[in-house]
């Protein structure tokens, strides 16, 4: 079978995909004509253009991607006539081409009003990488941008003008909201806030009358006599879908644009399909991504015979913009009499959400997010499925309160719910997936394709993935991985049972196989809670995991950066120049942390012993930031200077981050000390934090700061120095023996059963009789506490590892390189 | 045989210069080919060191290990894995790394490159 397609956008490519997934016996002949110079790529992400992202990283995929499916691919070649008596299509370049089927994928062009002066320079369209081209070679000469048009596509254009540097851009939007097709006044009202506090100037309500100047354009002036000055111009007011092939050979196509299509997506000619944003279907033109593969699959398959048809799509959407989430889902405006909307506007946390739901109260029709999307996966299957609302509606936008977790949501999910609407992948098929032995997401993902496209849907994948687990009964084991079948806790003792002393050891004895990036660093990682011996002997190199292995952190482009520790925060102004001389010497990029140290970024690898050399000479030790070990103890400055300060916060944190430096654990630690309730130093935010009473110390565990937010819990009040040590040793030699890897302290106290209260009694009321034992195998760690920098800067066995080349260690990575960016540099974008 | 008797073979270092277990760098002419000692299975492999993920020069600094008796390498930066037979990525099929043959003669190690 000869299938022609014309078009290689998106949705073109989709289809390819699809056909080349079902060209088993090479049963089709494909042969696609592409009008731009390129192979298919993501317009959706055209805007990444500009933050970075080449032309080759948005490709869908390359030529030899087509090549090695059979596709013949002719690009830079549109298709200039379509004969339909003998079934053959006329290129550019001249080639005729005779096709069973055709498939149009036309796609759209931007939709440019006929405002005087339009055709000024300056004045661009949004559509394509040649218009980004333009566009970013024109913004070197501009400081005032403006889009015309505040729908989707507009903001997503605003947005590459600020990449591009143009502080100053505007946009216009005719309506009296942006986005009035997606989302409703009030949560506009939001959005534009939110806009603006990023810098754009919105105007809304304007329709633009003139575009001023002599050649290259100077402003706009709009109906109501206002004029705007600007130096360049976007147009982004709407799309048009590229019909003119199909008229030019008769085939019907609507009064406003558009190749008529019927359910099974066949134009008036049944010989002929149409998919995507030249698609004209029940009166309407699709112009997202997720309809238009919906429509490639549904041709795909009935060219392979099966019944599919194509019977509309919802429209509803999640985006980014700038980094505000909006979304628009079902029926986000509800105009039927009788439906019942709740608004939730919270201006103190700057999010709108909006629901409309039915007169009984009973489902959801659809509903507008701006700043906060996070429910809308699980509002978008609730509003699909017809699924029926808890007694108290207002609970899907306020979170449960108390009780019910989310898990609940995705069980109640019918089979046919799409759970991702990209790859149209129901829960049916994910279910069944895990059902025939997949247990893991990422191994979801390669066969069913679920979450391959934005991936919003993860997070609901692995619910699902629990849960069906969970349900079948099937026991997860909680073990490392397929080279040991414990758990980290059972290993820990088990290694310490058998005093193992390097990686190889513990595999030989307590494992199989030949490990992998999942044991290695943990195992390494509790060889040094229990032996604290320096971490790159004894073969353990090579088991590190990347940042210990080089006692550093790797960062883009392949250096590292380096900080040496700083405790309390307290440091002199001779350490400081030190600090300054060796930044200088080495080129590095200097930033201060967040934990009130100082990081030294852009180290070759090759240097690194030579910066740390000269800073343990000056005084300096390693910071451990590189490791899963006790990071900073942060303090404010306390009572030695501060008139509210009730202890000497500062010397107690020295101490605190003196006696557990260099403490190995299963994830990293923060810990801070404040020198009274106004909390200066965050305390409550950190693992283990301290805080100043009239009494003493007040002593709170398993804060977190980073994605998932946790304040910490009082574990004891009014301790004085000695016990609150005490206290703090039993509690982190507890968390040392009993986490599983990489478990922060907030998520390991959120599984324990018995909770903060059993903490409590373990390390306060020593219930299991262990706090002796505590004790003293964390003093064994104190004691045999060792800069592990020092030692490797004067062992040359383990030197010679810190050269790029083994055979010309005098040379760097010539692939290194710099930007300079405020009188710095900093990293090379990646690719 | 015949491709093996086209090989050419580049004196990359000395068994000693690699740890155990683990990789090194090597410079040949403008290439950047990562080096394994895969001491356990008593083997050894050569991958390009560019990890097509990011393109990062890094592989050489990754961790090795197996899957299902598979012999792969991880890449610090993002933990993407390759086998070290194939190159072929082991958590997509979307990139794959340049393999090499590595041949050990008395302590010298050697790697195949094409001529």
């Amino acid at each position: 079978m000869r299938v022609v397609i014309v078009g290689n956008g998106m949705v073109g490519y989709k289809f390819c995909e699809k056909m080349a997934a079902r060209n088993t016996h090479g049963q089709y002949e494909l042969t696609v004509f592409g009008e731009e110079a390129r192979p298919a790529y993501d317009r959706v992400h055209l805007s990444e253009f500009f933050a970075g992202k080449s032309a080759n990283d948005l490709l869908l995929a390359d030529a030899g991607w087509y090549a090695s499916r059979g596709i013949v691919l002719h690009l830079g070649d549109p298709v200039q006539r379509i004969d339909r008596g003998s079934k053959t299509v006329y290129s550019h370049k001249g080639l005729a081409v005779p096709y069973d089927y055709l498939v149009l994928a036309t796609g759209s062009s931007a939709f440019v009003p006929p405002i005087p002066g339009i055709e000024k320079n300056g004045v661009f369209i949004y559509r394509t990488i040649e218009d980004l081209e333009l566009i970013g070679s024109w913004a070197k000469r501009t400081r005032k941008g403006t889009v015309i048009g505040g729908g989707l596509l507009g903001l997503e254009a605003a947005k590459a003008l600020l990449d591009l540097g143009i502080r100053d851009t505007s946009v216009v939007e005719f309506a009296p909201r942006l986005m009035p097709r997606q989302v409703d006044e009030a949560g506009a009202q939001l959005l534009q806030l939110k806009l603006e506090a990023l810098g754009l100037s919105i105007h809304t309500s304007k329709s633009t009358s003139a575009i001023l100047g002599d050649e290259a354009v100077t402003g706009l002036s709009f109906a109501d006599g206002t004029v705007l000055d600007t130096d360049m111009i976007v147009v982004s007011a709407g799309i048009k879908p590229r019909d003119e092939l199909a008229k030019a050979c008769g085939i019907a196509t609507g009064t406003r644009g558009g190749i008529v299509v019927n359910d099974f997506l066949q134009t008036s000619d049944d010989a002929v399909y149409a998919i995507g944003e030249c698609a004209l279907h029940r009166e309407m033109i699709y112009g997202l991504v997720a309809p238009g593969y919906e429509m490639a699959e549904v041709v795909a398959a009935q060219l392979g015979g099966d019944e599919k048809t194509f019977t509309g799509f919802d429209m509803s959407t999640k985006l980014k913009l700038i980094g505000i989430d909006v979304a628009s889902f079902g029926n986000p405006f509800s105009c039927e009499a009788g439906t019942r909307t709740i608004v939730l506007n919270d201006g103190i946390n700057g999010f709108y959400k909006r629901v409309n739901i039915t007169a009984d109260g009973k489902h959801l029709l659809g509903g507008v997010l701006v700043g906060d999307a996070s429910q809308y996966n699980m509002l978008l299957q609730t509003c699909k499925n017809k699924l029926v609302l808890p007694p108290n509606p207002e609970d899907i936008i306020l979170g449960a309160r108390g009780g019910e977790s989310a898990e609940a949501g995705v069980a109640s999910l019918p089979d046919d719910a799409y759970i991702c609407s990209c790859e149209s992948v129901s829960k049916g098929a994910i279910c069944q997936a895990i059902e025939s032995g997949e247990e893991t997401t990422e191994a979801l993902k390669k066969c069913t394709k679920a979450g391959t496209g934005c991936g919003g849907c993860l997070p609901m994948v692995k619910d699902l993935l629990n849960h069906t687990l969970k349900a079948q009964g099937r026991y997860i084991r909680n073990v490392i991985c397929e080279h040991f079948q414990y758990s980290r806790q059972e290993l820990y003792d088990l290694v310490k049972l058998h005093e193992l002393k390097s990686y190889e050891a513990v595999l030989d004895k307590l494992g199989t196989g030949d490990g992998c990036e999942l044991c290695k660093p943990s195992v390494a990682s509790l060889l040094a809670s229990l032996w604290n011996e320096m971490i790159l002997q004894k073969g353990n190199d090579t088991a590190q995991d990347s940042n210990d292995r080089f006692l550093a952190n790797i960062q883009k482009g392949g250096t590292y950066s380096v900080v040496p520790r700083v405790p309390g925060g307290e440091i002199t102004p001779d350490k400081l120049i030190i600090i300054g001389q060796v930044a200088k010497k080495y080129h590095l990029y200097t930033k201060i942390t967040g934990g009130q140290r100082i990081d030294l970024f852009g180290a070759h690898l090759s240097d690194l012993p030579l910066i740390w050399k000269e800073l343990i000479d000056a005084g300096f030790e390693s910071g451990h930031a590189y490791g899963k070990a006790l990071r900073t103890v942060k303090s404010c400055v306390g009572s030695t200077w501060c008139r509210f300060g009730l202890h000497d916060s500062v010397s107690f944190a020295i101490r605190i981050e003196e006696r557990y430096r260099g403490l190995r654990a299963p994830h990293k630690i923060k810990s801070a000390v404040s020198g009274c309730i106004r909390e200066c130093a965050e305390a409550q935010s950190k693992d283990f934090g301290i805080i100043a009473t009239e009494k003493g110390w007040n002593l709170y565990v398993c804060g977190n700061g980073g994605s998932k937010p946790q304040h910490a819990l009082l574990l004891a009040t009014d301790l004085d120095e000695a016990t609150c040590i005490r206290y703090i040793d039993r509690f982190l030699m507890f968390y040392i023996k009993t986490a599983d890897p990489l478990t922060r302290m907030a998520v390991w106290l959120n599984k324990m059963e018995g909770g903060i209260d059993y903490l409590r009694n373990v390390v306060v009321s020593d219930s299991l009789g262990m706090a002796a034992q505590l004790e003293a195998e964390m003093q064994l760690l104190v004691d045999s506490y060792r800069c592990e920098w020092k030692e490797a800067v004067e062992n040359p066995e383990i030197r010679k590892r810190f050269n790029h080349f083994v055979n010309a260690p005098e040379e760097k990575d010539p692939s290194i390189s710099f930007d300079a960016m405020r009188e710095q540099k900093r990293a090379k974008e990646w690719k | 045989m015949t491709a093996m008797e086209t090989m050419a073979w580049f004196p990359a270092c000395s068994v000693d210069d690699v740890p155990a277990n683990g990789g090194v760098c090597v410079k040949c002419g403008e290439e950047q080919i990562a080096l394994y000692h895969f001491t356990r299975r008593n083997e050894w492999y050569a991958t390009q060191n560019e990890c097509p993920h990011r393109r990062q020069m890094v592989l050489s600094r990754g961790m090795i290990g197996s899957q299902n008796d598979e012999p792969k390498v991880a890449c610090p930066f993002h933990k993407k894995t390759f086998s070290l037979v194939t190159g072929e990525c082991l958590n997509d099929s979307e990139c794959a790394l340049k393999t090499y043959p590595v041949r050990v003669e008395a302590g010298r190690v050697f790697i195949g490159i094409g001529v």
